[in-house]
């Protein structure tokens, strides 16, 4: 099977891209949005498209810090701050009306307190989906231990996992540098769904294998078993992903603004997603293997 | 043998379309009995599809006992929660949280408000009435303290701690509204004392630090009921009397966050997400109708039953629909048929091992199920993680996702198993054979 075979191939592929993730990540950093380092955020609708360098000048004019004007859309401007208290809000609100007719159609203010905790939050959550999907796998291959221990299985899933999360994070600090795109709870829910979807694709390879090596395991090596074993279901793990990509492309160019980003991560993640079931967490088992039975 | 398959899968037609019209039954408005008891149940929409605000109050429990902070907390959220009542929004929340850190929380969330600056003002703010008495120093201050009347007068003991309730009544000559205070026992007694303590001086009645009223004592005072005349308009009146029958708040709060959306930006996010959820079932059914051909097409018809059936419970449980919420279910659709696509390609595997097509299609979902369980099992973890991390937001996402998946393995096993065993081809002839192949050839 030519995905076994050129592994090494693969394997310099995807320490390409993750290297080149983690430089991003490294060199930008995430831009992370006003849920996780507390602000308020303020969206008003104008009848008439507003003079956005004039608002800019009155909202600095309010000595409220760092505030960002910018326009979205046609007729609507947004408007980033510190976290503000509902006087200092209102302050705003009739300095940006004072402008033209319009309303006020969003405001949020996030406390400091809040995002702090939202943040830590995320990581224990992260960290726990990871513990969780380790011990599952090494229990749901509980009764294959040769020629490869179940908790290798479990390992190979999660090292395709981290190379699958770090590749839309890299993405994500790209556009936050040159677009200014922020991550939010959505984002870190988005990440969390990709590793559920990306062990998903991954045990459909591994329940192949298992099955296989009950079946003529003792006839083939470890190699042809996982060739054949990727080969028999590289087929449904390209489908499952792809009508899962259709809805999510559904939901990127029709779904809305405020889960365009979400379902962008989350194509980014599942694309890699099965790629790195395919070519990543088996051929990484074969290697495994090899590596112990030459000690 | 498929005579029986044949009826379940009447039947199962026949309640999915009996689901679907509860699904749809908002919107139809039909007049009769069963839509006045069970149809109308609506399906709850999140603040950012209707429009409405969010917030999220600390409570400061530094002067309170520990073991005495969730009664101090419940009290909190009961005068809280009169207080929002007095506005009359449908259906609003008031709930105690305790956060990581050990703070206590109240959240507020109300839907459909309009003027949320009103709203913010008559939840946070404690109608705090004092009853002050002239400083015996008064002689001693300068010119410049004498203006300001929070030096003129010194706090005494009474406050609308002891308020037992307060009513509007108007002067009858000159249709003044008068504020009528009625203390309990205990502050009653104090103003009695008072009252008695100061004759032929003045006492102020302050609100929210302000001097509203300055009588001048004839006599004491017993009985435990006291009048308050000032400038007031009548509606300032009768608001002020709401909010000092609602109660003070037993400790103080600040309002750390808040997330407001209007309602014209919520009926955008509903329509864009309904939109897209369309178009990806589309997508989804033209895919596998175009690859998997008839039990392609079975594969849709169990999307339909599983979509149905899903609407539903998001009516009964009920699901809070926000707009990640419904990323969540149209994300669910794509899964839903993962199961299916395992079960298809297992069955072609068996028809070219040889078999018979009925044997292929119960051995394709017999084998198929471990894969099915233990991958669908991951999501399952992912989601409950999502579901305890929760901000409401998530707890949507995290809730549609996981309920999607459980019934989804209940729609492509059990029901397109039924539905292709009904057809009954037995699979010899060649147009049989081009229905169960796939791809392009």
């Amino acid at each position: 099977m030519f995905i076994i075979k050129y592994r090494k191939i693969w394997y310099a592929f995807s320490l390409l891209i993750f290297i080149a993730s983690l430089f991003s990540i490294f060199k930008f950093g995430l831009k992370q949005g006003i849920d996780f380092t507390g602000g308020a955020l303020l969206e008003v609708e104008y009848a008439a498209k507003p003079d956005v360098i004039a608002i800019k000048q009155k909202i600095e004019g309010l000595s409220l810090g760092n505030a960002v004007v910018q326009p979205s859309g046609e007729k609507n401007i947004i408007i980033r701050t510190r976290d503000l208290s509902e006087g200092e809000h209102q302050k705003v609100l009739s300095a940006v009306l004072s402008f033209g007719e319009g309303k006020e159609i969003r405001f949020d203010s996030i406390g400091p307190v809040i995002g702090k905790e939202l943040k830590k939050k995320s990581v224990t959550a992260m960290i726990l989906v990871i513990v969780m999907i380790i011990l599952y796998i090494a229990f749901a291959f509980r009764k294959v231990s040769q020629p490869v221990n179940s908790f290798y299985y479990g390992l190979m899933a999660v090292a395709a996992l981290i190379h699958d999360v770090t590749l839309p994070a890299g993405v994500f600090a790209a556009l936050g540098h040159y677009y200014g795109v922020e991550v939010d709870t959505l984002f870190v829910t988005a990440l969390l769904t990709v590793l559920g979807f990306s062990v998903h694709d991954t045990i459909v390879v591994f329940d192949r294998i298992r099955e296989n090596l009950k079946n003529n395991g003792s006839k083939n090596n470890f190699e042809t078993v996982v060739g054949a074993s990727v080969k028999q279901t590289i087929g449904r793990s390209i489908n499952t992903s792809l009508t899962v990509i259709l809805v999510l492309l559904a939901i990127f160019f029709l779904g809305g603004e405020s889960t365009k980003y979400f379902s962008l991560a989350l194509l980014i993640g599942v694309a890699i997603g099965t790629y790195s079931s395919i070519f990543l967490a088996s051929p990484l088992l074969v290697t495994l293997q090899k590596f112990k039975s030459r000690r | 043998m498929s005579a029986k398959y044949r009826f379940i899968s009447f039947l199962l037609i026949l309640a999915g379309l009996g689901i679907a019209y509860f699904d749809v039954a908002n919107f139809l408005k039909p007049e009769s009995f069963l839509y006045s008891r069970i149809l109308s149940v609506p399906f709850k929409l999140g603040l950012d599809l209707q429009g409405g605000v969010h917030l999220t109050y600390k409570a400061d429990l530094s002067a309170i006992k520990p073991a005495e902070a969730s009664g101090a907390m419940e009290g909190l959220r009961d005068v809280i929660e009169r207080r929002v009542n007095a506005f009359g929004v449908g259906e609003p929340l008031v709930q105690v949280e305790k956060s990581a850190g050990g703070d206590q929380r109240l959240i507020v969330e109300l839907p459909g408000v309009t003027n949320v600056n009103e709203a913010i003002k008559m939840i946070g703010e404690t109608p705090f009435l004092e009853f002050k008495t002239e400083n015996p120093n008064t002689d001693k201050l300068t010119e410049e303290e004498k203006k300001d009347s929070s030096k003129v007068f010194v706090q005494s003991d009474l406050t609308g701690r002891y308020l037992k309730k307060a009513i509007l009544d108007f002067n009858q000559t000159t249709f003044e509204p008068i504020i009528s205070l009625e203390f309990n026992e205990e502050g009653g007694k104090l103003f009695a004392k008072l009252t008695k303590e100061n004759v032929g001086k003045s006492i102020a009645i302050f609100l929210d630090g302000q001097p509203i009223s300055v009588p001048n004592v004839n006599e004491e005072i017993t009985g435990g009921k006291a009048q308050i005349t000032g400038q007031f308009t009548p509606k300032e009146a009768k608001l002020l009397v709401q909010r000092l029958n609602s109660g003070a708040l037993p400790v103080p709060v600040s309002l750390i966050s808040q997330q407001s959306v209007g309602p014209s930006l919520g009926e955008k996010f509903l329509a864009k997400g309904v939109m897209a959820g369309i178009y990806g079932m589309i997508l989804v059914s033209l895919f596998l109708i175009l690859w998997y051909r008839l039990p392609g097409l079975v594969a849709v018809l169990a999307l339909g039953l599983y979509t149905i059936i899903i609407l539903a419970l998001f009516k009964l449980i009920p699901v809070t629909l926000t707009a990640a919420g419904i990323a969540g279910f149209i994300l669910s659709v794509g899964m839903a048929v993962d199961a299916n696509i395992l079960i298809f390609e297992r069955m072609k595997e068996e028809l070219k091992k040889g078999k018979n097509l009925q044997s292929a299609i119960s051995e394709g979902f017999s084998r198929a199920w471990l894969s099915i369980r233990d991958s669908n099992i991951s999501s399952l973890i992912t989601a409950g993680i999502l579901f305890w991390m929760g901000t409401s937001m998530i707890k949507g996402f995290a809730l549609t996702l996981g309920v999607g998946i459980l019934i989804s393995m209940f729609s492509a096993i059990t029901v397109s198993r039924t539905l292709l065993l009904a057809i009954g081809l037995k699979g010899e002839s060649k147009i049989s054979k081009f229905l169960f192949g796939s791809g392009i050839r």
